[in-house]
This record gives C-alpha cells, structure tokens and sequence, in this order.
C-alpha cells in the first residue's frame, strides 16, 4: 500500500496556477525523486502535502489517512518530517535546541535520547558543535542539521527539499550517502532537486515535473537513459 | 542634593513600571510580530478592576490583585483571538491599524463605563517609608523594584528553559519551519497575549500603588511611553527592555524636577523626544540586535 498518495492535486497562488493536477505515489521503503526546472512546482508540492500551503483541490493521503485538510503541526505528529528548502534551522539557538524543537512532538524521554544518539552518530559534527548557535555552521552543516533535526520526530516519511542546493561537491556526496543511510534505516524518502543526475542515481523511482505538470513518470534506472530527460536533466547530449 | 536623589528615586519607580508595561509590548512584538497598542488600555482595564474590588466592592488588596491580573489576562487573550488571530496572514499595517481601533475600543467602553471623571484609589497598596540618609524611599518603590526584577528574571528563565519558551523562540525566529516542527502557532501565540496582558495586570497594580488614580486615558499615554521605552533599550531584548525602562523614567522625573515652570507641561514629551533620536541613530535601541534581513 502506498505511504503517500497523492491524487489530481491543485494548487493556486492567486491566480496563478501552480500546480494543476498532479497524481503520484510513494510506497514504504522507497525513495522517490521529484525532478525538474526551477519554478516547476516542486518546493509548492512539498509545501502543500505538510500543510504550509492550501490544496485548491485533489488529496493528500498519508497513511491511509485523508490529510488535505489537516493542519500543519498536526501532520509532523502523524510520522512526517519535512526538511525545508533553504535548512530554515532557527538561526539564533544552539544546535542542540534546534535538535530538540525538531522531537517536539515526542514526549518519550528515552526516545528522545535514542534519537539524539543516533543524529550524532550520523553527524558527528553536530555533537562537537551541539552547543554552538546554528546560524554560525557552515551551510553543509547546517543542511545536516536541518536533516538532524528532521529525524528527532522519528518519521514514517521524510520529504526533503533541494538539499544539496548551495553546498560544494564533497558535501554534496555527503548529503545524498546520508539519505541513503537514512532509508535502510527504515524511512521512506520522497526527494526534491535539481540534482537530477544525483538524486536519480540513488532513487527507485522518479517523477519529472514541468510547470505544474507530471510529465513523466518511471523507474530512476529507465529515466537515466530516457533521452528527453538526458537532455534536459542529466547536461548530456 | 537631596531634592536630586528624591527625583532619581521617583525616577526609579517610574523606570520599573514603564520596564514591566515595555516588557508586555517587546514580548508580543517578539513572537507575533505584532505592536499590541491596545496593551496600555489593557493596563486602563486593568486599574479599573482595581477600582471596583478595591473601592466598590471593598473586597480587599488582594482579590483586586487576583482581580486585575485575571480579567487583563482574559481580556488580551480575547482581544487576540477577535481582532488579531483574522489578521495573521494580513499586512502588518492592517494589523497595526486594527490595533489602534482596539485601543479606542477600550478606552471608549471605560467611558462608556466609569464616564472621564479622575477616580481616586488612595490607600491601596500602604508600606512604610525609609530613610537612606537624606534620601526617602517609600515601601512601594520597593515592592514595585522587587516585583519588576522578579518577573524579568522568571520570564527570561520561562523563555529559555521550558518547551513552551523554546517553541515561542522557534515562533519568532521562523513561523513556517516552526509548524514543521509541530508547534501550534496559533496556541504559542494566545500563550504569549496570556503572558503579555497578565503583565499588564501586573503593571495597573503597580500604577495604581504608586499613582493612586485612573481614567480612561490612563494606559494609552503610559503604554505609549513604555512602548518607546522599549523602543529606546531594544524591542525584542529583555536586559534592553528594562534599560530603556528605567532610562526614560530617570530622564521623564529629571525633566518634571529640573525643567523651568514653563516648559514642565511638556515633560510627557522628553520620552518621544528620546525615541525620534534613538529611531535616527540607532533604530535597534541601546541593546537590540541589528537585525539583517537576509533574502
């Protein structure tokens, strides 16, 4: 059964339409890519599924439940962890805050510090700098900690949203070894990038969004030598 | 001398009540984005409540305290859920203009209410009165020192310390990442207008003790004040909120003590005198963080 469905969701700002129609699904243990230009729409699909934005029509079912509908805060507690584009860590609080606001709907203490645990063990940076205000991390640290905080909730589902934008190549392969680790520890991933090279590299499946629109859907292995999408996506003739 | 140090005590008291009126807007301004003007009439309220527990009623000291920090708490918390929670997502000029009709609202029902005439509430709140010296300090310039630093220090430990203060933080810093966290912000933002007015509560006591009078004009003057204190030492900061406090009510009863006859009229503007200044030269205030808006 799919973890997330997605089905003919619009979205609008005004009277701009920039999402119209679009359908797709994401099943436990996978991890999906949703790839495309800027402006394709990607950030505002994420931004609807957890909430932020209002769907103008279609639904969003996570879990077998209908939550189109459901508020922000309450989606987090459902059992999904939406890593923002551009990390939004809160700026002015240690790292460690910033790690405990992202388990603040978990109340198990023990829980907490098995989670805890194991972020800094993924990110060993982030215990050395646990104290640390977060808006002093370097952008790649602050990406880790933006996907540190994410897991403190434990989630079922974890959207991510361009995070290997703005950091240099070593973090780059960094962040997406990370995601992976991140899966076959039991989360399912849904990854949103201009990366498209990258993110096909370590999805299963992978849907290509043109202005508001799934243009295509397949496997990540047939869209690496699908030729529409070498030429538009992956930079090869 | 004497007469010097008597108008640095008074200065003093002023300062404090204007620190804990200035903490009230800096920590709705913090969190909700908002500048609450209705906060000093919430303040009017507030002194009202006093008012007829204490004189009408003749219940006592201390059902008029429990009275006026229970009905301002309510009443902010009210005021924020009809006129501001509509305005969350509206500009902030809306809200500011909302605010402002808040502010008259009040002041009008108090009219309405309690008619314009000066309500004397001598008596309220009698301590001793000591001497250091020449200098006389009376108890309540003690008990409003005593109550201000108290509430600064609870509210700042509150801030830091529990979940609740961590997701007000979060709330400020960053509304959307907030939600993503779980936070309501709609409930953090009620706690904060519970918080802000029960301070408010807080402050009638102390201006009722100190001035022993109230009228419908009241808190719009004093909030006004307070609110360029806050302005002054750092909206948004708590140690810049209290300097600017006690600044401007040092400089306010230095002005009423030392101005010519003539001029003393015009001691209510030294304080938005000192704001126009601080707004050209340094508009985060003595402590505020200059704050850069990053696209």
């Amino acid at each position: 059964m799919a973890l997330l469905k997605v089905s003919n969701l619009e979205v609008s700002y005004g009277v701009i339409r920039a999402i119209k129609g679009i359908s797709f699904e994401v099943n436990e243990g996978e991890i999906i890519a949703l790839i495309g230009a800027n402006g394709a729409g990607k950030t505002t699909i994420l931004n609807t599924i957890t909430g932020l934005v209002p769907a103008k029509s279609g639904t969003v079912e996570f879990d077998g439940k209908n939550i189109t509908k459901t508020a922000a805060h309450k989606i987090v507690r459902m059992g999904m962890a939406h890593v923002p584009e551009g990390r939004r860590i809160f700026q002015n609080l240690t790292v460690y805050d910033n790690l405990k606001l992202g388990a603040f709907t978990r109340d198990d203490k023990k829980e907490f510090k098995e989670n805890l645990e194991r972020v800094y063990a993924s990110f060993p940076r982030l215990e050395e700098r646990k104290n640390q205000i977060a808006g002093t991390l370097s952008g790649g640290e602050q990406q880790m900690l933006a996907i540190g905080r994410g897991l403190m909730s434990n989630p079922k589902l974890m959207l991510l949203d361009e995070p290997s934008m703005g950091l240099s190549p070593i973090f780059v392969a960094e962040i997406f070894e990370i995601i992976q680790t991140i899966n076959k520890n039991g989360t399912t991933v849904l990854l949103v990038e201009q990366n498209a090279k990258k993110s096909l590299s370590i999805s299963n499946r992978a849907y290509v969004l043109e202005t508001g629109k799934i243009t295509i859907a397949d496997t990540s292995e047939n869209l690496m030598n699908n030729e529409a999408v070498k030429k538009a996506y992956l930079g090869e003739d | 001398m004497q007469v010097f140090f008597n108008f640095v005590m008074d200065g003093l008291n002023l300062g404090s009540v204007y620190a804990l009126v200035a903490l009230g807007y800096s920590m709705v301004y913090g969190i909700a984005k908002m500048l609450n003007f209705a906060h000093g009439d919430i303040i009017m309220v507030g002194g009202y409540a006093i008012y007829v527990m204490f004189l009408q009623k003749d219940l006592g000291i201390a059902a008029a305290v429990v009275a006026s920090v229970i009905v301002c708490s309510l009443l902010g918390i009210i005021i924020e859920f009809l006129a501001y929670r509509p305005l969350r997502n509206a500009s902030p000029l809306s809200v500011l203009i909302t605010a402002i009709g808040v502010s008259y609202l009040l002041q009008n029902i108090a009219l309405l209410t309690f008619t314009s005439e000066l309500k004397l509430i001598s008596g309220f709140i009698k301590l001793p009165t000591f001497y250091v010296g020449p200098v006389r300090i009376d108890g309540v310039s003690i008990l409003i020192w005593i109550t201000t630093l108290a509430i600064m220090v609870a509210l700042n430990y509150f801030i830091q310390n529990t979940k609740t203060g961590k997701a007000m933080l979060a709330v400020s810093e960053d509304r959307g990442a907030a939600q993503l966290m779980g936070i309501d912000v709609n409930k953090t933002i009620t706690i904060t207008f519970f918080i802000g007015s029960a301070l408010a509560g807080l402050a009638s006591v102390l201006y009722i003790a100190k001035y022993q009078k109230i009228e419908p004009y009241t808190g719009s003057v004093f909030g006004i004040k307070a609110f360029s204190a806050a302005v002054f030492g750092g909206i948004g900061s708590i140690p810049g909120v209290a300097l600017g406090g006690i600044l401007i009510g040092l400089i306010e009863a230095l002005a009423i003590g030392y101005l010519p006859d003539t001029l003393r009229p015009a001691s209510d503007g030294v304080a938005f005198a000192i704001l126009i200044i601080m707004l050209v030269l340094k508009p985060s205030g003595i402590l505020g963080k200059t704050k850069i808006e990053k696209v």
